[in-house]
């Protein structure tokens, strides 16, 4: 029990109740307490490498490490990390937006709320119970309630909260009665004890089962939005104070990927189920794939058109969650969020630097980029080219990945739905690269000074994309 | 460090040396000069006698997939990697400096360049297909920024259409290695032609039928699969009718040394992977059920095609639908699947580089001289340019295939494999192949038609008042035309020079 209270989640929290402290009873100034933040995050993600909770399931089965929880304990902490760096770029436009009783007041939440949210996606994928998937996952997305609607003077803001609290409730509502079938059906509440239970259930209780993990599966989809439950993306993320949008698109989808793969897992065994399992990613997969690559490509507000390409990265996902037949499947899965973290996080650290300046966040924004700001049009250019796919870029090796584990599992069709999205992938996130390079510059737009920590920030995503793209065998190694 | 390596950095370096200030155009000659000289050299070393991948040298890059980077050539990529320093050479020759960027210009035909010599110097397939997508942005960039006409579009086209395509390649080339039996798996193409010959490839072939919902809508093996997308991922890439209109329009767009470049040089690089990937490799009962369907589609090549450029009116797009057709032909030795016809096909993948790059910088001269390729508007030139006449009446003539050029040894050789190929009729008719052939035949026509036509529209006639006091073409680039056209002239007389340097690397099935 005290091993278990020593996991790394609960350092994360005793993190953030101190810097809630630090915040509400000292006038330290709020940077402060965001350099605080990041250097004990820094510190916890160190620690991760030391020997730590030994594998295996933990009090009641409901805590669960393993290397794929390892893994993505150390991607949640990266993940809050490079969240809080932009939110501390963001606060300048972030402070226009929240009603001035006191200076800085409500910033000191914007910095600490992430690392709570931080603690329960850490839980998430450790989750080895329906209970926890269910109390962490709602912990996560309280976190999210109040960082969406933060900028309250900002209409955006609020309607992506209204949003997202209405349709959170809904998949939450989905979940919890999923839950309930499942439970009432076997009996048990931990993966584990279903994995072991289902072998003996009737053969007629299978449709109530497959009813009651299709309700989970909706609630799934909301979170790592899969079409067709996917309507609140585009206006939530434009809505949401950009470094909560990169934090949703990037930290919540893995989470939800994690937990999708940890609970379809035990249902798999069950000849019956597996076709109608792989049958429904199959179909999710596909739709995803067209609808996010096609709603795409008219897009002329980047923020939107990250929007839909994080659903069309869902797609690409899915395929690999609905190949689970290839034992190659898990790892590409994981591979490729790994490089959708390195290269969404760029892209959004550029756009809170350009959107600083410009105060705008459309494409046109980004005309003559090229020539204001070299490094920051660079940085954006090595990440375009990843999302695209563009080898000798991560984001090339995570789509190779994923196609093997399709091709190995014989998923023919969305092997070739995924060449032709790649194409209409190409075609916008090159958009963004044409308005850098070919448009001229707007005549009075200023050049934009980008400060040193942001610079450093660059060159280390840039370079880890390319690393990672050449020589990926280090990230791999991580996860099988 | 390995004489291939050097030569896919040196573009780069000249790359990165006009970028870092030097002057770019001097950089980017004296770069492709070096290559090609140090090609030249390679060549010489080469060992004939012993035959087989040379100058080897490897890495472990993905040791879990058994990807390594592994460079290597034989007589076939020699071949291949003489054209593409030849043809860099000519092309930043004739390349005329934009009035901005300058250095990202000339780095941008050099990183063309570099990624098609990797292409043709990886023994790896993995490699092989990377170093042919690195050439994808600075085409983009090439189009979009420096081309002319409706740039934009073009631009977009042929990224777009070859994103798709070399993402079909992709999954056709997991498919190969998937088909290879657990714990032999690799992408090195020693070991796919290996396995293909001992038969340990596609032993395991199995039928699969899909279902959803319990709906069964595709019945296929998986060998089957894997020919079909590594037929149309190439495909694609080589613009087969019916995935061709990406290539007119954007080599009308481009400026010339990129037209050059990618027509002449990276365009082969999906009939080279074919020759190297498809051919050797999928045994006939694989791959003949689709023998026909790819005979109707090359003769869209030749013959649907062929006709769309006798309409075209203007140079350039018609030249860019010229390089289309001609690669009908070249299919039609592949699909013939014998040794004559994939030495034809081979041969004419170099001939046709040439002629097409002679023609390109010929044509791109023109367009910098009188600001228009229109037919309606050029007329009689030859009075008052007859070098520039005369140089294009010989590219012209070679890539109609007129005897005596490379391009007809290597059509030559492509109808008589093609003729010969295929299952003998029972009742003594035509069997497809040869009826394919006879139609094909008919091609070298329509190409005589639109070539000599061009060509009268251009260069006879009387002269508009407009052109009289038109300037005869530059020494540097009449130089490199001359050179083209002089190599073409060689190797159409002794084709043996050629045959005996790319012959043995083909391996018959």
């Amino acid at each position: 029990m005290t091993a278990f209270l020593l996991s790394p989640e609960f350092r994360v929290v005793f993190l953030g109740i101190f810097l809630l402290m630090l915040d509400s009873f000292t006038s330290a100034n709020k940077r402060y307490i965001a350099w605080a933040g990041i250097i004990g995050l820094v510190v916890l993600f160190g620690f991760s490498f030391l020997p730590g909770l030994p594998e295996g399931v933990f009090p009641a089965g409901f805590y669960l490490s393993d290397p794929t929880a390892i893994f993505f304990k150390r991607y949640m902490l990266l993940a809050t990390i490079l969240t809080i760096a932009l939110a501390l770029d963001y606060s300048r436009v972030y402070e226009e937006f929240i009603p001035a009783g006191r200076p800085g007041a409500g910033l000191g939440e914007f910095y600490i709320l992430p690392i709570f949210a931080c603690a329960g996606l850490m839980w998430l994928v450790s989750a080895a119970d329906f209970i926890m998937i269910f109390v962490s996952l709602e912990l996560v997305t309280m976190c999210f309630y109040v960082l969406v609607a933060s900028m309250r003077k900002n209409l955006l803001s609020l309607e992506a909260g209204v949003k997202y609290l209405i349709l959170g409730a809904l998949s939450t509502g989905f979940l919890v009665y999923g839950i309930t079938w499942v439970i009432g059906l076997t009996g048990q509440t931990s993966l584990e004890g279903i994995r072991g239970v289902l072998p003996i259930v009737p053969q007629g209780y299978q449709v109530a089962l497959m009813f009651g993990l299709g309700l989970v599966l909706v609630a799934l989809g909301f979170k790592v939005a899969a079409v067709p439950f996917q309507f609140w993306v585009p206006d939530v993320y434009q809505g949401a104070p950009t470094p909560v949008t990169a934090y949703l698109s990037v930290a919540s989808k893995a989470a939800g990927f994690v937990v999708l793969m940890r609970v379809i897992e035990p249902f798999l065994i069950v000849p019956g189920l597996e076709q109608k399992i792989v049958s429904v990613l199959t179909v999710l997969a596909a739709l995803t794939l067209i609808y996010g690559n096609l709603a795409a490509l008219p897009q002329i507000n980047f923020k939107r058109l990250l929007a839909y390409s994080s659903i069309a990265h869902a797609g690409y996902l899915l395929v690999g969650v609905a190949s689970v037949g290839a034992d190659a499947s898990g790892p590409a899965v994981g591979f490729y969020l790994g490089g959708y973290l390195l290269m969404t996080f760029l892209a959004f650290l550029v756009l809170v630097h350009v959107g600083r300046v410009t105060g705008g966040d459309d494409i046109s924004d980004f005309n003559g980029l090229g020539r204001r700001s070299p490094v920051l049009a660079l940085g954006l250019l090595i990440a375009m080219l990843s999302l695209a796919g563009l080898p000798f870029t991560v984001g090339f090796l995570g789509k190779f990945l994923i196609f093997e584990a399709a091709m190995q599992s014989h998923q023919y069709l969305l092997v070739v739905l995924g060449a032709v999205t790649v194409a209409c992938g190409f075609y916008y996130y090159l958009k963004v690269v044409r308005a850098m390079y070919w448009q001229p510059v707007v005549a009075d737009a200023p050049d934009i000074a980008v400060p040193a920590f942001t610079k450093l920030l660059i060159a280390l995503l840039s370079a880890a994309i390319i690393i990672f793209g050449i020589y990926p065998q280090p990230l791999l190694a991580m996860l099988r | 460090m390995s004489p291939l390596l050097a030569l896919i950095l040196l573009p780069i370096a000249g790359a990165v040396f006009g970028l870092a200030g030097f002057p770019a155009r001097k950089a980017a000659i004296t770069a492709a000069a070096l290559n090609l000289v140090a090609c030249v050299a390679l060549l010489a070393s080469y060992q004939f006698d012993q035959g087989g991948f040379q100058f080897l040298s490897s890495c472990p890059a993905l040791p879990s997939l058994g990807i390594s980077f592994t460079l290597g050539a034989d007589g076939l990529s020699l071949g291949m990697l003489l054209l593409s320093t030849v043809v860099t050479l000519a092309a930043v020759c004739v390349a005329r400096a934009p009035q901005n960027n300058v250095h990202w210009f000339y780095a941008s035909l050099l990183f063309i360049s570099a990624g098609a010599i990797g292409a043709f110097a990886s023994v790896d397939a993995f490699f092989f297909y990377m170093f042919h997508e690195l050439a994808l942005i600075p085409t983009f960039l090439l189009i979009g920024i420096w081309g002319s006409g409706d740039r934009q579009a073009a631009a977009w086209k042929i990224t777009v259409y070859l994103a798709f395509g070399s993402f079909v390649l992709l999954i056709g080339l997991i498919g190969l290695y998937l088909s290879m039996p657990v714990g032999a798996r690799s992408f090195d193409m020693r070991a796919i032609a290996e396995h293909a010959q001992m038969g340990t490839l596609f032993a395991h072939d199995t039928v699969h039928s899909f279902s959803i919902f319990g709906f069964e809508y595709l019945s296929i093996t998986h060998a089957q699969v894997v020919y079909l997308l590594l037929f149309l991922g190439f495909g694609v890439l080589v613009s087969l009718f019916p995935f061709h209109t990406w290539a007119p329009q954007a080599y009308a767009s481009a400026p010339a040394p990129a037209a050059m470049l990618h027509a002449g040089v990276l365009k082969k690089f999906g009939l080279y992977g074919i020759i190297r990937l498809v051919t050797p490799i999928f045994p006939p009962h694989i791959a003949s059920p689709f023998n026909t369907l790819l005979l109707v589609l090359l003769l869209g090549n030749i013959l649907y095609v062929g006709l769309v450029t006798i309409s075209q009116r203007k140079l350039d797009l018609m030249l860019g639908y010229s390089s289309v057709m001609h690669m009908g032909y070249i299919f039609l030795g592949l699909v013939a699947w014998n040794q004559i016809g994939l030495n034809g096909a081979a041969f004419m993948l170099i001939a046709h580089g040439l002629s097409i790059a002679a023609l390109f910088a010929l044509s791109g001269e023109l367009r910098e001289r009188t600001g228009t390729l229109d037919f309606g508007e050029l007329g009689g030139l030859a009075k008052v340019v007859p070098t520039f006449g005369l140089l294009f009446g010989f590219a012209a003539m070679a890539s109609i295939g007129l005897p005596g050029f490379a391009n007809f040894a290597g059509e030559l050789m492509v109808f008589f494999g093609a003729f010969s190929a295929g299952v003998p009729s029972r009742d003594s008719f035509f069997n497809n192949f040869q009826i394919a052939t006879v139609i094909a035949v008919w091609g070298v026509v329509i190409s005589a038609v639109y070539m000599l036509r061009a060509y009268r529209r251009i260069f006879m006639g009387p002269l508009v008042d407009r052109w009289k006091s038109l300037a005869e073409i530059a020494p540097l680039p009449k130089l490199c035309v001359a050179g083209l056209i002089l190599l073409l002239l060689v190797v159409g007389f002794c084709p043996q020079l050629l045959l005996n340097l790319i012959s043995p690397a083909l391996i018959r099935p």
